[in-house]
């Protein structure tokens, strides 16, 4: 429909206009408010309001000199590569197992592994809240890293399954019969060709526990404060502009998460492209 | 060392081979099943168990019955039709004095309290007046002049429903019904009776964010779709990059633009529309506006890959058959879309509805989705049982409409390789 010769009508020309028009709007809807928030971080004023009154770094100057926020964009960085690394290893492996099991109960198995993505995060929060309580893991790194390693797992799984869909087992079994073990086949086989699949899945992980704030909210002491959680504090009581220079740097981290994503699926396509 | 015997050799092995492979075959199973097993020994432990422990906690009443045995034990063969006998008081008594001395009774009283309002208050009363164990005969009379209350059949009929161990109590509750002294199924009374409202509200909410979504994704998908991969790809991004950013930055833009003072509001009273600022946050607006722009590419994705599957061959056919373009449209590429619009929809409508941080964030009292009320009665007034109830009859919805996609999803993938 897009190369001009296909809208011969008036009225095909007027529809292709329409869905131009309210594109661009939605367009703008998605990204405008993403936008609006970033100069406000470089204001010299106190107030979240435009025009600015001038610009200066003194916001960031409070993130990086508050022990609170650096205390929790700390403990992001560390539960967050924990669980990515947790997740990692349970789901690479489950993913693995997915591929090669044939049985009539593999629906209902996948289900239950992709389950912790549709539940809402409250059900998933209280029910650890009072499962964690009694054994000493509220309030306790060890407690956040496993909640959020069961949130990013799915996402693993779904990604390396991807990536192992379209694996030629037949290179596995090349490696096998010149002589490979199993696990040097995998390591110098199996493993190279997958990277990217892994590599997105490790990068799902790390972003669903960076930005999740639901179980933070329910789980964690005063000691294990995220990002998130401590934004979520921020815009309860009254928006200063630190949060917005908070906003800015979580939405540079959401840039390069995107960015490298958007290049392992430049390579992944590269290569199809390639062996086709 | 010729040919010959080799063969023959192969002809005697035949049927071992074929069970060798089959044994190769199930070792096989066996070893896929135990790279599987870590993950779901792993969210047994940190998923599933837990949501079983929660469930269970929305049937289990043991707290009563423990702090009164003696008269869990006394009510247990009362038919609760006149007031019970003298046992029974006799043992409430003994129960309530031992309780007081262990610093106990204010468990029990919260939990009768939910159930009979005023409870509470009964109950702290009769302890501190209760100065011993009456005497044989006298707990009917003495209890009585304490608190006249005990005289009622409600008041023991609630102790009697209370007294456990298992209970229907908070799951009636979550759904506005409660029991009458007689053991019917009843309509809570008015006051009590909120969760209906705070259900309905919820799908309301969730419905209007799904409604928004596809009107404003559908467009969108559509464009994406039937654009030159190139331009595509590069549109791609403004789904992606709010798909990709924080809930908690989203919604803190929308509260940057939409406060009183924000950035629309300003726009506005300096093109002249408005003299005074517009209330657009902190209401219904304001939640389904944030909600709807966080839960888009979720729809957006969905939709693009259906239309991405549709061949363009199919209109330009329909186009070259006469058909008038809205007709094509309806009849041809509308139908096409349909799993794709199926999908999207349940999907956004299934994350809508446990949401819980935007309208925290950005909507009034009266906005509060049902998440909200689980997440009070957990922490602020740790009435587990009610938080654990209303979390059962939200997941319960959650479950089944994922099963729904699940069939809907799982048809598409069947559908889409035929077409290949």
């Amino acid at each position: 429909m897009s190369d001009d010769r296909s809208l011969r009508t008036p009225s095909q020309r007027a529809a292709w206009t329409a869905t131009i028009v309210i594109s661009t709007l939605v367009f703008i809807f998605l990204i405008a408010p993403i936008l609006a928030i970033m100069p406000l971080s470089f204001s010299s004023g106190s107030y979240l309001t435009y025009p600015l009154p001038g610009l200066s770094l003194r916001w960031y100057d409070d993130f990086i000199n508050s022990p609170r926020w650096m205390n929790s964009l700390k403990n992001s960085m560390i539960i967050g590569v924990a669980s990515t690394l947790l997740s990692m290893v349970l789901g690479t492996l489950a993913a693995l197992g997915l591929a090669q099991w044939k049985s009539r109960f593999k629906p209902l198995v996948l289900a239950f592994v992709l389950s912790p993505v549709v539940v809402p995060g409250v059900i998933t929060a209280v029910g650890l809240y009072f499962f964690f309580a009694p054994i000493g893991l509220t309030g306790s790194y060890l407690g956040l890293i496993l909640a959020h390693t069961a949130l990013a797992t799915p996402f693993v799984v779904i990604t390396v399954g991807a990536t192992l869909q379209s694996f030629d087992t037949n290179l596995a079994r090349a490696a096998a019969s010149l002589g490979a073990s199993p696990l040097y086949a995998f390591r110098r086989v199996i493993l190279p060709l997958i990277l990217p699949g892994l590599a997105s899945g490790a990068l799902f992980a790390f972003a669903t526990s960076f930005d999740e704030v639901v179980i933070v909210l329910f789980m964690a002491g005063p000691e294990q404060r995220t990002l998130p959680r401590e934004m979520f504090a921020g815009i309860r009581e009254n928006i200063s502009p630190t949060i917005t220079a908070a906003a800015v740097m979580l939405t540079t981290v959401s840039i390069i998460l995107l960015a490298t994503m958007e290049g392992l699926r430049r390579r992944n396509e590269r290569l199809k492209g390639s062996t086709a | 060392m010729t040919a010959t015997p080799a063969i023959g050799a192969d002809a005697q092995t035949e049927v071992p081979l074929k069970r060798r492979l089959r044994r190769a075959e199930r070792a096989r199973q066996v070893k896929a099943l135990a790279l599987v097993l870590p993950l779901l020994l792993f969210l047994l432990f940190t998923f599933a168990g837990p949501i079983a422990g929660m469930l269970w906690r929305s049937v289990d009443d043991r707290e009563v019955r423990q702090i009164l045995p003696q008269t869990a034990a006394a009510l247990a063969d009362w038919d609760g039709k006149d007031l019970p006998d003298e046992k029974a008081f006799a043992a409430l008594a003994s129960d309530i004095l031992a309780a007081r001395a262990s610093g106990t009774m204010a468990i029990a009283a919260k939990r009768l309290n939910y159930a009979l309002n005023g409870f509470r208050t009964i109950l702290t009363s009769t302890a501190r007046n209760l100065k011993a164990v009456p005497e044989r005969g006298t707990a009917k009379e003495t209890l009585g002049k304490i608190n006249p209350a005990w005289r009622e059949r409600a008041t023991w009929t609630t102790i009697k429903d209370a007294s456990g161990p298992l209970t229907s109590f908070y799951l009636l509750a979550a759904l506005d019904l409660t029991r009458n002294m007689d053991g019917a199924i009843v309509a809570a009374p008015p006051d009590q009776a909120i969760y209906r409202n705070v259900f309905t509200r919820t799908f309301v909410i969730s419905l209007s964010v799904t409604a928004l979504c596809l009107i404003l994704g559908f467009p969108v998908a559509y464009l994406l779709a039937t654009l030159p991969p190139g331009r595509s790809n590069l549109l791609m991004i403004f789904v992606l990059l709010p798909f990709w950013t924080s809930l908690l930055v989203r919604t803190c833009a929308w509260i940057v633009l939409l406060q009183s003072k924000g950035v629309v509001n300003d726009s506005l009273h300096w093109l002249g529309i408005i003299d005074e600022p517009l209330r657009l946050i902190y209401n219904r607006f304001g939640v389904c506006v944030a909600m709807t722009h966080v839960l888009l590419p979720f729809m957006i994705l969905p939709l693009y890959s259906s239309m991405k599957a549709i061949s363009p061959a199919y209109m330009r056919a329909a186009a070259s058959l006469g058909a008038p373009p809205v007709t094509a449209f309806l009849r041809i590429y509308l139908p096409q879309t349909l799993p794709g619009i199926g999908a999207g929809s349940l999907l956004v409508f299934i994350l809508a509805l446990g949401y819980y941080i935007t309208p925290a964030l950005v909507g009034g009292a009266a906005d509060q989705m049902i998440s909200y009320f689980i997440a009070l009665y957990t922490t602020e007034t740790a009435n587990w049982g009610l938080a654990s109830a209303l979390g059962a009859v939200l997941l319960l919805a959650t479950l089944l409409l994922a099963l729904l996609y699940g069939k809907l999803v799982q048809g598409q993938q069947v559908t889409g390789g035929m077409k290949n």
